[in-house]
């Protein structure tokens, strides 16, 4: 097992070392480099910037060097913990994606939680009770839920709650918490805000897992050791329970791989739509603007939370089935 | 998978299943047992796909969104570039068909009237005033694919000189009529969808195959290529690939660089799905067979191994259209995708991007529907197309 997890574990310098190249082509992929567009934009705006600050930038980020030398400057300073300025937010970076960071993951850890406790009951019931009305009900949401975009849901949610009961429900702090502190009232007040993007975010994703959570059972719902324990006089729940639902999950954290990244890097859309105060929406605007380094440290951020999805799967995976931990040795 | 005969064992070419055509001159030569037989697969794909009900109606469905892409403007009521000051904001006009039991379809006269305080129009429906409408009916002159010239619409106001104009959708902030743009959108978020998924089956097919009936060195660096690109999280790769692209593009650059752009992700399931069938296919006696006569390489694949999982491949890619779908309209939703003047549907939802537009006028989250609604036609025909595709089972 240990192994297992050390072999996992190996991969990362160089897979995170491949994502960082990619993170680095897509921001300097924009003609011109950020920084001229950004002396346009002050000189748009009436204001200018000295010619000796220019040159500093310039030479900070290597901008006159070939490419290869500024990836290196990037990626050199981003490992010291220097994640940069954004000329944008005229803020250093580390600064601005703090919070945001923070409920970004609360956001995703919430929607993945709320995701597997909806969907589980639903799939198993779905499977027990199959060709019933609760059944054909779920499989009609099921199938709704996967074709509705997330950001037309928040959209729909967002007007109903306007319409009739005259609420905004955007951003994810009340008014007076926005600045505040870190306490307990704040937190309070983040679930009280939390709960419906976490919905908005968890519908698409729940009806997948209980499509194939359904598929599974009934996969096994049909092998003859169900029988054999019917024989053997085992009430039907418990027996449901304790044997081809647990086998039923197994495939079912397989999907935490693609399903725990699918989550962080989908709450940027529902984020923007909803205004909350997450990654997801900065990168929006980074993109938008061209400050570029923010928007390659978000991306960057995207793309180890990806690896962290995949990792968590694949070590779960081994720790519940010992096929695959053997596999490799 | 080899289908298991019968009857007449090893009397048909069971591969490609397109030698067994002809043989069956008509169906009702054999009773229906025998005709599973020697049915080549097209049609017993076909004959298990019939009975999924909700499949077939989705299917008809999709074809009547597909006219819609091939003709937009025939069931346009308006051009849908064209802006009035004087109209924005106009609410939906529902058509009542029937008048006092008869058939007369009219929508009722929108009368606005701007409020004095807060300054905005407010339309009010004049049950009295009755615009009659008709189908088939004189409009703004088109070209049926850009080759013939006509003015003849789907639906319309009878008397087209009476400047009286029908709003199905209502119209958005410029006074343009949404059922036209939505017709027009369905040409530009359905063939992004269609051909974003047909360069991604192209890539998918190519790259797969040359790893799976390779294998070795080839088949490892293509694989680690994959996978390193199925750990990239799509959306925020997509909105820094689309927003890196020239803001002076033409609409058609702009087009072509986002279905390729969704496209660079989609190809590796298929390519994926298509190693491993190949994969296992390389050890089967027809291919065995098919070197020991001779046949080239490409033969080989495109002959007799392709054909085999034809149909996997187009209920695969079925499914993967409605993810495009989605994928484009947030993309142009989130401001990066297609811009105006472009017509998408991820455009005309732009119009209701925030609070305060739909609080004002809802009507403009309607284009969602369409996709809602295309989304479930395909997804649903996908389902019935992947579990006909496999008529041996």
């Amino acid at each position: 097992m240990l192994q297992y997890i050390i072999k996992r574990l190996l991969i990362l310098p160089f897979l995170l070392f491949i994502f960082s190249i990619i993170a680095f082509i897509l921001i300097q992929a924009p003609p011109g480099d950020f920084l001229t567009s950004y002396i346009a934009e002050l000189a748009t705006s009436g204001s200018s910037i000295e010619r000796a600050q220019i040159d500093a930038l310039r030479a900070l980020y290597g901008l006159d060097q070939p490419l290869y030398i500024q990836y290196f400057k990037w990626i050199g300073r981003l490992l010291t913990g220097d994640l940069g300025f954004s000329l944008d937010w005229q803020k250093p970076i580390s600064e601005l994606i703090g919070e945001r960071l923070a409920l970004t993951l609360a956001l995703g850890v919430g929607t993945f939680i709320f995701t597997w406790l909806v969907a589980i009951p639903i799939g198993i019931l779905s499977a027990t009770r199959q060709y019933s009305f609760f059944d054909y009900f779920f499989t009609v949401f099921n199938y709704i839920g996967v074709a509705t975009p997330t950001f037309m849901t928040a959209l729909v949610l967002m007007w109903i709650a306007f319409k009739y009961y005259g609420l905004s429900v955007t951003g994810l702090f009340s008014p007076e918490y926005i600045d505040a502190v870190w306490s307990w009232d704040r937190t309070v007040d983040l679930l009280k805000h939390l709960w419906l993007p976490v919905v908005i975010l968890g519908l698409d994703g729940t009806a997948r897992l209980a499509r194939v959570m359904r598929a599974n059972l009934l996969d096994e719902l049909k092998k003859p050791y169900m029988e054999m324990a019917r024989a053997k006089g085992m009430s039907e729940w418990s027996l449901v329970m304790k044997y081809p639902v647990r086998l039923a999950l197994n495939p079912l954290v397989s999907t935490i791989g693609w399903y725990l990244p699918l989550i962080f890097s989908g709450s940027v859309i529902v984020a923007t739509v909803m205004n909350l105060p997450t990654i997801g929406p900065m990168l929006l605007r980074a993109l938008i603007s061209q400050d570029m380094f923010l928007a390659g440290t978000i991306i960057l951020i995207y793309m180890i939370l990806a690896i962290i999805g995949t990792l968590i799967s694949d070590i779960l995976l081994a720790w519940l089935d010992p096929r695959i931990r053997m596999e490799d040795n | 998978m080899n289908p298991s005969l019968k009857n007449e064992p090893g009397s048909i070419p069971t591969t490609t299943g397109m030698g067994a055509a002809s043989n069956v001159k008509s169906e009702d030569v054999f009773r229906k047992g025998d005709a599973i037989d020697v049915a080549p697969n097209w049609k017993l794909v076909w004959w298990r796909f019939k009975k999924h009900r909700l499949a077939l109606v989705s299917g008809v469905i999709f074809i009547v969104i597909a006219l819609i892409a091939v003709f937009p403007d025939f069931f346009s009521t308006r051009n849908p570039h064209k802006t009035s000051a004087t109209k924005s904001f106009m609410p939906v006009q529902g058509i009542h068909f029937f008048e006092n039991g008869n058939f007369n379809p009219h929508i009722d006269k929108l009368v606005g009237k701007r409020n004095s305080k807060t300054l905005k129009m407010e339309w009010k429906a004049h049950e009295t005033q009755k615009i009659p409408i008709e189908f088939f009916v004189e409009g703004y002159y088109y070209q049926i694919l850009g080759m013939i010239e006509t003015n003849i619409h789907f639906l319309g106001v009878s008397d087209p000189k009476s400047r009286q104009t029908i709003h199905l959708l209502g119209t958005d902030r410029l006074g343009r009529d949404q059922w036209s743009r939505l017709m027009h959108g369905t040409r530009v978020s359905l063939s992004i969808g269609l051909v974003a998924v047909f360069l991604s089956v192209f890539f998918g097919i190519l790259l797969g195959g040359i790893s799976g009936y390779y294998g070795g060195w080839t088949d490892l660096i293509i694989q680690r290529f994959i996978e390193i690109l199925q750990s990239l999280p799509p959306i925020p790769i997509w909105m820094a690939l689309t927003a890196s692209l020239p803001r002076d593009w033409s609409v058609e650059q702009t087009y072509f660089a986002i279905t390729i752009i969704l496209s660079m992700i989609g190809w590796t399931t298929l390519a994926r799905e298509v190693r491993g069938r190949f994969l296992s296919m390389r050890e089967e006696d027809f291919v065995m067979a098919a070197h020991l006569s001779g046949c080239s390489q490409m033969r080989i694949i495109f002959r007799h191994m392709l054909p085999t999982f034809t149909s996997h491949i187009i209920a695969t890619s079925t499914l993967a259209v409605p993810v495009m779908i989605i994928n484009e309209t947030f993309l142009s939703f989130l401001g990066l995708g297609l811009r105006p003047p472009a017509i998408s549907w991820g455009v005309l939802l732009q119009e209701a991007q925030n609070l305060q537009s739909i609080a004002l006028a809802p009507w403009l989250l309607l284009p969602g529907l369409a996709v809602i609604i295309t989304v479930l036609a395909l997804n649903i025909l996908g389902d019935g197309l992947r579990d006909a595709a496999d008529p041996y089972s």
